[in-house]
């Protein structure tokens, strides 16, 4: 059981990696737009699992995606930063009972599910740009950058989650 | 020392944060300052091998269009030839030959970012080193920045960290280009070229003779729009680029065969002052 959990997120982080690199960051629509559909897999991971795993594994994601990208560390740093605030931010959608076992991601909500990824985005979406920017002349840029790349990975987002999600009506 | 280890295991995740925090920053910041860092590059095996196995497959779609490039430049290049008076090879001695040119192809190419790197396929294997310049049939590209076995990383002028001597075609005003609005990908800024320079919209934009990377006179673009500065000395120049930065697959990589003696010159002269 344990075996078949990590060889579907280690396909999984193989996967995401492989259609970011490959088809999204060769996006570029309007001509700056390329939606990280890569944390998706923040979105996926299990809720309860070892949280020291979790991060390492978010570290070494972002730096995979930017090894291929030649964005230095910036996706590194992003990912690790909402990895570190997911429980804080699945607390804050799901309220406390996210904690119980019998809690899945699948029977809560639409709204809840959509708040989750949104937040995830726009926290990451936030500290990538700032980092890659990084000059507070910039400022309006990097939200201006943020807000509409945030809204197309949201888009992307919220198609896969429906596309691969796991209901059984 | 007990509540040291205590406070150790309660913090032990936020403490990972900020050391896997501190460990993406120092190898974002450390390359700030001119070159990109060493290991964090599509220059390696693994990526580069990648890159080259989707381009195999997505070259074919594009393949009449760089046909079309090709012979174009071909027709170029023998109007040229026609039109001047040929030397005999007898006079081409190898002294005389100052650069050298290698062939290759973008396997990976980015333009939306603030610094944008391209992938080729060709490496150290085919003499190809940092700081070579690379350029298309059209004009400029960038200036190789990594390099493995096969592939390397070219910086593109696309990138805020770019700085390339240029000047006006058929006269010496010298600037830098640079590229500040970086949002526009066919527009780069020409800077520090002073006020009393005669200047007309559409006028061409070539590489200078200060660059130990580029030859002289390769076309960059035409100027698009011109003001001036916050000094009111110099002009701010955007310049549209010859070439289509979102389409680019055949490559040339520029060898100055005198850069190091060039180099070498300069680094005297400065630790003589």
């Amino acid at each position: 059981m344990i075996n078949s959990t990590s060889f579907l997120i280690l396909l999984r982080f193989i996967l995401l990696v492989l259609l970011q690199v490959l088809v999204f960051n060769k996006l570029n629509f309007f001509g700056y737009i390329n939606p990280l559909i890569y944390i998706l897999f923040l979105y996926w991971y299990p809720i309860k699992q070892n949280r020291t795993s979790f991060l390492l594994l978010c570290f070494f994601l972002g730096l995979c995606v930017d090894i291929f990208s030649d964005t230095l560390a910036i996706n590194a740093a992003a990912t690790v930063t909402i990895a570190y605030l997911r429980p804080t931010i699945m607390r804050f959608v799901f309220g406390v009972n996210y904690e119980f076992q019998s809690f899945k991601l699948n029977n809560s909500t639409k709204a809840q599910q959509f708040t989750f990824l949104a937040l995830l985005i726009i926290i990451h979406h936030l500290v990538y740009f700032t980092l890659e920017i990084f000059s507070f002349s910039n400022s309006l840029l990097i939200l201006q950058k943020t807000v509409i790349v945030s809204i197309s990975t949201l888009i992307l987002g919220m198609l896969f989650i429906t596309l691969f999600s796991s209901k059984k009506e | 020392m007990q509540q040291i280890i205590n406070f150790l295991i309660r913090y032990k995740i936020f403490l990972l944060y900020l050391f896997l925090l501190l460990i993406s920053c120092i190898f974002t910041f450390q390359s700030h300052s001119y070159h990109q860092s060493k290991f964090l590059n599509s220059s390696n095996y693994i990526t580069g091998s990648l890159y080259t196995f989707s381009d195999n497959i997505t070259s074919y779609f594009e393949l009449r269009e760089e046909n079309n490039k090709l012979v174009e430049e071909n027709k170029r290049l023998r109007s040229k030839l026609f039109n001047n008076v040929v030397l005999s090879p007898a006079l081409i001695d190898s002294t005389s030959v100052k650069y050298e040119v290698t062939r290759g192809r973008v396997i990976n190419n980015s333009y939306a970012d603030q610094r944008n790197y391209i992938t080729i396929n060709k490496g150290e294997n085919d003499s190809i080193f940092q700081d070579m310049g690379v350029i298309t049939d059209k004009g400029i590209l960038g200036i190789v920045e990594n390099t493995s076995d096969n592939f390397s990383t070219v910086q593109s002028i696309l990138s805020d960290k770019s700085n390339i001597n240029a000047k006006i075609k058929n006269s010496n005003h010298f600037g830098s280009l640079v590229w500040e609005n970086t949002r526009d990908y066919n527009v780069v800024q020409l800077i520090d070229i002073p006020r009393l320079v005669p200047l007309t919209i559409g006028d061409t934009i070539v590489t200078g003779a200060m660059s130990s990377i580029f030859p002289e006179n390769i076309p960059i673009g035409t100027i698009k729009r011109f003001d001036l500065d916050n000094s009111k000395s110099f002009y701010f120049i955007d310049v549209e680029l010859f070439n289509d930065m979102t389409n680019i697959d055949n490559i040339y990589i520029i060898r100055n065969l005198n850069r190091k003696e060039i180099l070498e010159l300069e680094a005297e002269t400065e630790a003589n002052d």
